[in-house]
């Protein structure tokens, strides 16, 4: 029973955190039909931020996210002047390779750099610590960053849908020649939208640092998961992008623990077959 | 005083492909102006070019005398001027009170977008009993009144109207022609597209003919539906 409980719990927390992730590669999507291949990277890359700042300058990972969710805000931003603008309206495949290419880049980037090591912060606040839910054990960090991506989610889709930035950014979304129409530059909106993309794993690779070791490599699961994730839930739906990662986080948590370790990802890509041959357009697919 | 708009001259196309060939017209302070001709005629490149959409290879646009031609249609529309496309391209999945709110992107002042809103309810009263629904919810005449809703949310100089009576009973057609001569009366200069050549002329001070990109007739609206090449070739009479 304890068991049970605690495999529950790490699914949820893991899925809240893969939530996030997802939602950025979600929006990006929904607004543009582009895949940010260098998602998982620009994750890596916002836990590197958030691991130097707290390795030179001594700063909590509680605090340094904002740093990082700053810092990728721009480079997302920055991606979409320098490379999506210039790819989009050739070929599809363009800004594919476009990013895949720039993943390549940052990995290595920082494997030159940095060395290919595993680098975990030492002595933040919450390290070590962990509170007991009916027998269950949860680590602080995890929760607090799980419970930080549950509010960013709700801060996220509440701007979406009641605020006039975020009408604007269905507009574009819908109709973008429409929405230039009632004076909304959609330019801005792209940039702003690719930045929001950045900030959502800036944020997440910035908690993630006080209980994740940070690597040249640690992006590259992530994105698969978010991949599958957007696909499951939805291209462009946040609801469903949460929906999403809670079962995948869930599908992950139980098969690796009551079946093997081994096969929890192989079960996470069956499920994701199963709906999507169910529902071509995931569960909540516009 | 400079004309509202002025087109003169203008080229343009798409991918190279020339669809307007030299098409001057120009449409003065209060006017309703129509714009008739046959589908493919190069009606909505027109008015797609005129708002920014599309920026001509040659001539010249002018809006109150300010030259636009280069300038980009989300700017134009701080300039004054609105353009209701054809097929209305409401934003389907938003509801109708926050494609009205959308209409009024521009203005800042949130009184100023409340007192618009309850105009346009007084004007439509459907929409505010729709305010609620998606777009895409909307019957086609309930669609009809939400783009024009739209498009004056932003309190234009100028309205472009292309093909408003398209697809819609004639019953409606009657009602959105007269909401058109409406509209004008509060002080907003009108060009509209139509297909519908008699109602459209029946509404308008003066109208252009356009065939493949250059206009072909223009005149007082009395004089085109007088001419027997337009009732010949537009009114099949
Ligand atoms: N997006 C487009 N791309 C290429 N050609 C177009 C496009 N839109 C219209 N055309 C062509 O331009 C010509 C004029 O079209 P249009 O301006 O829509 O005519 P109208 O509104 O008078 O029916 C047509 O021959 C049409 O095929
Ligand atoms: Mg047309």
């Amino acid at each position: 029973m304890n068991h049970f409980l605690q495999v529950l719990f790490d699914g949820l927390l893991n899925g809240l955190v893969y939530a996030l992730v997802a939602a950025g590669l979600s929006m990006i999507w929904g607004v543009m039909d582009v895949i940010n291949f260098a998602h998982g990277e620009f994750l890596m890359v916002g836990m590197y931020v958030s691991y130097w700042i707290g390795f030179f300058l001594d700063v909590d990972p509680l605090f340094s996210w904002i740093a990082s969710g700053a810092f990728l805000f721009i480079m997302g931003a920055a991606t979409y002047r320098l490379i999506i603008r210039n790819s989009l309206g050739k070929s599809a495949m363009a800004p594919l390779l476009a990013t895949f290419g720039l993943s390549m880049v940052l990995k290595n980037f920082c494997m030159n750099r940095f060395t290919p090591n595993f680098r975990l912060l030492s002595g933040t606040v919450l390290e070590g610590k962990t509170i007991s839910v009916g027998g269950a054990i949860l680590s602080v960090p995890q929760l607090a960053t799980a419970a930080f991506a549950l509010v960013l989610l709700a801060c996220l889709y509440w701007m979406l849908k009641r605020t006039r930035l975020g009408w604007a950014i269905q507009a574009t979304a819908m109709d973008s020649e429409a929405a230039e129409l009632m004076g909304i530059r959609t330019e801005n909106i792209y940039l702003l939208v690719f930045g929001i993309g950045g900030a959502c794993v800036g944020i997440t690779g910035g908690l993630m640092t006080s209980y994740l070791a940070v690597y040249p490599e640690v992006g590259s699961l992530f994105s698969l998961i978010a991949f599958v994730v957007v696909a499951l839930g939805g291209f462009g739906s946040i609801p469903g992008a949460l929906l999403a990662a809670i079962i995948i986080g869930l599908v992950e948590s139980f098969t690796g623990f009551y079946v093997a370790a081994v096969v929890k990802y192989a079960a996470v890509f069956a499920v994701y077959l199963a709906v999507i041959l169910i529902r071509p357009k995931g569960l909540f697919g516009w | 005083m400079a004309a509202m708009l002025e087109v003169k001259d203008i080229h343009c196309g798409y991918d190279g492909t020339p669809v307007i060939r030299g098409l001057s017209l120009e449409v003065n302070r209060g006017e309703i102006v129509a714009i008739i001709g046959a589908n493919g005629a190069g009606k909505s490149t027109t008015m797609r070019a005129i708002c920014g959409l599309l920026h001509p290879e040659r001539g010249q646009i002018l809006l109150e005398g300010e030259d636009i031609s280069r300038s980009p249609a989300s700017a134009n529309i701080r300039k004054g001027l609105s353009y209701i496309p054809e097929g209305r391209r409401l934003f389907p999945k938003l509801t109708v009170r926050e494609n009205l709110e959308l209409g009024a992107f521009t203005v800042v002042d949130r009184k100023v977008i409340d007192e618009r809103l309850e105009e346009m309810f007084a004007l439509f009263p459907r929409l505010k009993d729709r305010s609620t629904q998606t777009a895409e919810t909307l019957s086609g005449g309930e669609q009809q009144m939400c783009a024009i809703a739209r498009g004056l949310m932003s309190a234009p100089k100028l309205i472009m109207l292309d093909e408003l009576s398209l697809g819609l009973m004639p019953s409606l057609v009657e009602k959105v022609f007269e909401t058109v001569v409406l509209i004008n009366r509060k002080g907003i200069t009108v060009l509209l597209v139509e297909q519908m050549v008699q109602e459209a002329l029946e509404i308008a001070n003066r109208g252009y003919v356009l065939q493949t990109g250059r206009v072909v007739h223009s005149g007082s609206a009395r004089e085109l539906l007088d001419s027997d090449e337009v009732r010949k070739a537009y009114m099949g009479m």
